[in-house]
């Protein structure tokens, strides 16, 4: 099926009447209003959230890139008469940016850095985009408008005429640009004292000027070579610092310019973090965390998980499935009104009205839950309203608790998994925690195989992860761990006291030391193997006792914790689970979407006449529907008149089967202009064209057109 | 060697010119007994050639200004229009005698403009009586204005009847400007290169001044010795010199060898030298890196150039599109029932046809497909089930504006649109691995 994006709510929450779009389709009882608001405040936090981690991955880019604008700009301002500077050729310093190739998540990145800068470092700057500059002209009026402009915004309080100037009119050349500079930093020093100790405290007394190339690959090379000898002829007058945005390799750069072009050029290489870690990043702040209430079921972050992985490598269009699963749930489950914080929740549950509470009587997990009881509590539940809230309330709180160790737990087993060799549970967390929601965990082959090789850790490996499993759940705020750090400690001590005991005792098993040692796989099996002919015969060293345990005991604190949150009653308050809707929304299939449209009209139109059986062509679907069903059958060219006879034979069928036969031959006017009309829809959705080999035929152009 | 001697310039002034000019002593005197005396009447217009950095830009502009000569100078990469081009001249010549700076905005768009205002400008200044020269450098890209142009600048002396001389100069030989409806016909003139004697010469010209020039000229022939063969730009050359010789002077600096120690020095800039000619002559990694690096001390080794990083990351399905298109591009269509489909009949013995065929597919280059074969392909390569998403439409999209795949022909979208892939085989390589 086809589904359209939605407007989101983002576009209607300007309206003043906020909660109009969610009230519509459901009853004013189920607190749409609440919802709504809920909603909001949380994609909110969600965004602040997001931006938040965003900056903080930029910020080692950003930083390298001021330092260096600000390096560059420091060997310019020397004005020393030093051999070395006078015989030296000079070059216009140029940061080269690779930003991984998701070209819409660039915006972003540019738009902080361009902040960066204008705080930082210079208020001139331009950002050029391939599409505007087909040619020199172009590029040279594009940066003199940019550049002018936002003189005019530093300083917007006088120069009538600079408006002037920055119109049309201007000779876009660059000693007009010069002249500009010289203009422009000429009164900055002539301002006031005050005023000017104010500017310089944030630029310098003549900023560089920054031109940033955001898509340097699709620029023509013609443009940019031409930009850059013109630049490097004036870059004694005209301070240039150039920033090429590359979403491949730098690599680029060599096949753009030739090496006359790239030998006026300095060039360093900036690389942005890979959107990979990008991504964790963003999984492990949002998603897994007890900070916001809102979860993702298994199935929906398998969706975004994978439309990020397998189509476009967009943080930001990660981020935009979440906040669409955020409206969606708020949007489709009245009960959502419950997945707030833990502090809002019993007020909320209170306040619940009656259809409410029906609706939790109806949730799944809910009634698997009221089954489980006695039957006297059962009754209670199904009909008492205050009873069942005093036991939603509890159950909810069972849930958040549940995910405060959920996480912990996750955490710490992650740590062992991300260790082992092969990574039969997956290397990251994200598919550790996927596989932790699909279904019980410890089933697995997967987790069984873990199991197995957990079991071969060295020693200093298992102790470096206790530890940090210890740091782990320190950390959690869960007062549950406490039981459970006291445990892995002790696990500790008793580990430090065997190498104590066996520094005393010499080591009289070889095959236990090595296997200490050697931590690849290879080795590992073959010693195992050999362990295990051993094993038969001696007995288990203390050391692997107490591995075992140890590996009981996270195989235990897995099968507590882990559970998947399918299997928690009332989860269906706090995760969203619909991965149809949303996979129709995100990952849409207009070519399957057209061809059910014209294929099987019913589909879309919900007339049960349309409803055909078989792959009969039923004479009242519409026209351009019988048209495209009759040209499926046809070849690579179609003959018209030979469509057109089907056609009218299709559509007269049922009419008056039987009563012009006499005039059959000449089709009815009106067919005929439905069928032309139909046939140019056809040409107009790009399935035919007209063929230029025979007059009377058109060419198919999809679908075994050949 | 030829020294110059012209009987309307003092002689000081020519002394002075031919100390600045080394090497190319004879091309200007050629220069000078065309221009002949300040009132003359010289040759209309004069075409200067010769290959990258042979002097003749610089050799033009410090004849024109030692003498004193009238001139505007005009670089034709920077003017890309005939428009800016024009009124560029005539601002130049409004500034460049009246001294005032009254540069009041000229519109000259056409060329009929230009010679009435030109003719207006030379007659309010006291230029009548001297020749006026144009310098027109980059003039390879007159040939991109309009048709009229070159052949105008060509006959200016004559249409604007004015004493003037255009000086065309250009990397290019004049054969490749001639217009076919033909036109009048320049003075041309060649620079030829500079010969590693005559590199040696100008570089150890300027020595820096806490070392002597016999110092300088040892180093700059050891650093010919490297550079010579792969590079004789002088800007390139003379860049190089200053970024290194630094590293050159260590020894003396610390100490461990005088300045005559010729083999001492050799021995500890030579392995210097080569590397700066893999990475900073490259440009792979910037000079000022290399300086940094030279100051620190460090190890080039450490510092990964551009092409280091070769890697590109890109999406599941973008690589399967990227291999697929790869495909498509460099398989004739014949094959593809072969290799694609699981049941495709026999194959015929024409191995040696094959083998034909695979060689000169790689250096024919890549071939156009249709959507519907790379889509088809994609689907016989991926393992699992692909749904013709909105997704894998936009990734191609997406693949065509990082270069690595090229739309061909610019018809219509929905006239089935044709691709070509633009990668090498090693890219692919790396991809599919």
């Amino acid at each position: 099926g086809c589904f359209v994006f939605k407007p989101s709510t983002k576009k209607r929450r300007l309206s003043d009447k906020p909660a109009h779009d969610f009230r519509s389709t459901s009853h004013d009882s189920e607190d749409t209003e609440l919802r709504f608001v809920t909603c909001q405040s949380l994609w909110n936090q969600v965004k602040s959230e997001t931006e938040q981690i965003q900056e903080d991955l930029n910020k080692q880019l950003l930083d390298n890139l001021v330092s260096f604008l600000s390096r560059s700009y420091s060997d310019f301002q020397e004005k020393t008469t030093q051999w070395t500077c006078k015989m030296k050729f000079r070059e216009i310093p140029t940061a080269a940016l690779v930003l991984g190739v998701n070209v819409t998540d660039h915006d972003l990145t540019f738009r902080g850095l361009s902040d960066v800068l204008q705080d930082n470092i210079t208020p001139y700057i331009a950002l050029l985009e391939a599409k505007d500059c087909p040619g020199i002209k172009n590029l040279m009026q594009k940066l003199m408008g940019q550049l002018m402009k936002c003189d005019i915004e530093v300083d917007s309080l006088e120069d009538e005429d600079c408006v002037q100037v920055s119109q049309n009119k201007i000779r876009c050349s660059m000693p007009s640009l010069i002249s500009w500079y010289e203009s422009v930093t000429k009164k900055t020093d002539a301002e006031t004292p005050s005023k000017k100790r104010n500017s310089s405290s944030r630029h310098w007394q003549s900023p560089p000027v920054v031109v940033m190339f955001k898509d340097m690959e699709s620029f023509t090379p013609r443009v940019l070579q031409d930009f850059i000898v013109i630049s490097s002829q004036h870059i004694h007058e005209l301070p240039l610092v150039l920033i090429f945005g590359i979403a491949t390799s730098p690599m680029i750069i060599h096949r753009l310019l030739p090496h006359s072009v790239s030998s006026l050029l300095c060039i360093e290489l900036f690389q942005s973090l890979s959107c990979k870690e990008h991504l964790s990043n963003i999984i492990d702040k949002l998603l897994l965390t007890p900070q916001f209430p809102f979860k993702l079921g298994e199935k929906v972050l398998q969706v975004l998980i994978n439309i990020f992985l397998y189509h476009d490598f967009s943080v930001q269009n990660f981020i935009k499935g979440f906040q669409l699963c955020i409206v969606e749930h708020f949007y489709s489950q009245p009960l959502s009104v419950l997945c707030c914080h833990l502090e809002d929740i019993k007020k909320r549950v209170y306040s619940l009205s009656h259809d409410q509470c029906e609706n939790i009587r109806r949730l799944p997990s809910f009634r698997r839950y009221v089954e489980k009881q006695e039957s006297g509590k059962q009754i209670e539940l199904l009909t008492n309203d205050s009873f069942l809230k005093e036991e939603t309330e509890k159950l909810l709180e069972d849930l958040h608790d549940y995910h405060k160790n959920y996480v912990s737990v996750l955490r710490c087993l992650h740590v062992f998994t991300s260790s082992l060799p092969k990574y039969p549970l997956g290397k990251q967390i994200r598919e550790l925690h996927c596989a932790c929601l699909e279904n019980q965990v410890w089933e697995t082959e997967e987790y069984e195989s873990s199991l197995q090789l957990a079991r071969m850790l060295n020693k200093t490996d298992l102790v470096t992860m206790l530890q940090q499993c210890v740091e782990i759940l320190m950390s959690s705020s869960g007062k549950e761990f406490d039981k459970t750090v006291e445990k892995l400690k002790k696990f500790l001590t008793q580990f430090q006291n065997l190498e104590e005991a066996s520094q005393e005792r010499d080591v009289s098993v070889s095959s236990q030391k090595e296997l200490q040692k050697k931590t690849d796989l290879y080795h590992l099996q073959k010693t195992l193997l050999e362990l295990k002919e051993s094993r038969r015969s001696k007995k288990l060293t203390k050391f692997e006792m107490l591995r075992f345990e140890v590996v009981d005991y996270i195989d235990r604190l897995v099968r507590k914790y882990l559970v998947p949150a399918d299997n928690r009653t009332l989860h269906e308050i706090v995760y969203f689970n619909a991965a149809a809707v949303l996979r129709g929304h995100l990952n849409a299939a207009p070519r399957t979407a057209l061809h059910t449209a014209l294929n099987n009209p019913h589909w879309y139109l919900k007339n049960q006449a349309l409803k055909c059986d078989g792959g009969g062509i039923s004479n009242k679907a519409p026209d351009i529907c019988i048209v495209y069903k009759l040209h499926l059958e046809c070849g690579r060219l179609i003959n018209l008149v030979d469509w057109l006879e089907a056609f009218s034979t299709v559509v007269m069928a049922a009419e008056e089967p039987n009563a012009d036969a006499a005039s059959s031959d000449q089709v009815d006017d009106i067919i005929h202009a439905r069928f032309i009309r139909a046939v140019s829809e056809l040409e107009l959705l790009g399935f035919i064209k007209p063929s230029k080999q025979k007059t009377d035929h058109v060419a198919r152009l999809t679908w075994g057109g050949c | 060697m030829p020294n110059l001697e012209h009987p309307a310039y003092p002689a000081a002034d020519l002394l002075h010119l031919e100390s600045l000019v080394p090497c190319r002593e004879s091309q200007v005197s050629t220069l000078l007994s065309i221009f002949g005396e300040r009132q003359q009447f010289s040759f209309p217009s004069i075409f200067i050639y010769g290959h990258t950095s042979s002097g003749k830009t610089y050799v033009m502009q410090t004849l024109l200004t030692t003498l004193q000569l009238p001139h505007v100078f005009v670089n034709c990469v920077e003017y890309f229009t005939s428009r800016l081009l024009l009124e560029e001249i005539l601002i130049q010549l409004q500034s460049c005698s009246s001294g005032t700076e009254q540069t009041s905005p000229v519109h000259c768009d056409t060329l009929n403009d230009f010679v009435r205002l030109f003719k207006q400008a030379l007659a309010i200044q006291e230029l009548q009586d001297q020749t006026l020269y144009i310098v027109l450098d980059r003039a390879e890209q007159l040939r991109e204005m309009e048709a009229n142009i070159l052949p105008a600048f060509l006959r200016l002396q004559e249409l604007t009847d004015r004493n003037v001389t255009v000086v065309l100069l250009s990397e290019i030989v004049w054969e490749l400007f001639r217009p076919n409806i033909g036109c009048f016909e320049p003075f041309t003139m060649y620079f030829p290169d500079y010969s590693i004697g005559h590199l040696q010469k100008i570089l150890s010209q300027n020595h820096p001044p806490e070392y002597s020039a016999d110092f300088y000229s040892a180093y700059i022939n050891i650093l010919l010795g490297v550079f010579y063969m792969v590079c004789r730009d002088l800007k390139e050359l003379r860049h190089l010199a200053a970024l290194n010789f630094a590293k050159y002077c260590e020894p003396v600096v610390r100490g461990e060898a005088n300045e005559r120690d010729t083999r001492k020095l050799w021995k500890n800039i030579e392995p210097h030298l080569k590397k700066a000619m893999q990475t900073v002559y490259l440009r792979e990694i910037s000079s000022s890196q290399w300086e940094r690096l030279q100051h620190d001390d460090g190890d080039p080794g450490q510092l990964k150039g551009l092409s280091a990083h070769t890697h590109v990351e890109l999406p599941y399905y973008s690589k399967f599109l990227l291999i697929a298109a790869y495909l498509a591009s460099y398989n004739p269509v014949r094959t593809d029932k072969r290799f694609f489909l699981k049941h495709h009949g026999k194959i015929r013995k024409t191995n040696f046809m094959k083998k034909h065929e695979k060689t000169s597919n790689h250096l024919l280059g890549p071939k156009p497909f249709p959507l519907d074969r790379l889509l088809a392909i994609l689907y016989s390569i991926v393992d699992n089930r692909v749904a013709p998403t909105a997704n894998i439409f936009s990734q191609i999209t997406s693949l065509v504006t990082l270069q690595l795949l090229s739309m061909v022909g610019q018809n219509d979208q929905l006239d089935g649109p044709r691709y070509k892939c633009t990668v090498s085989l090693d890219f692919i390589r790396a991809i599919a691995r």
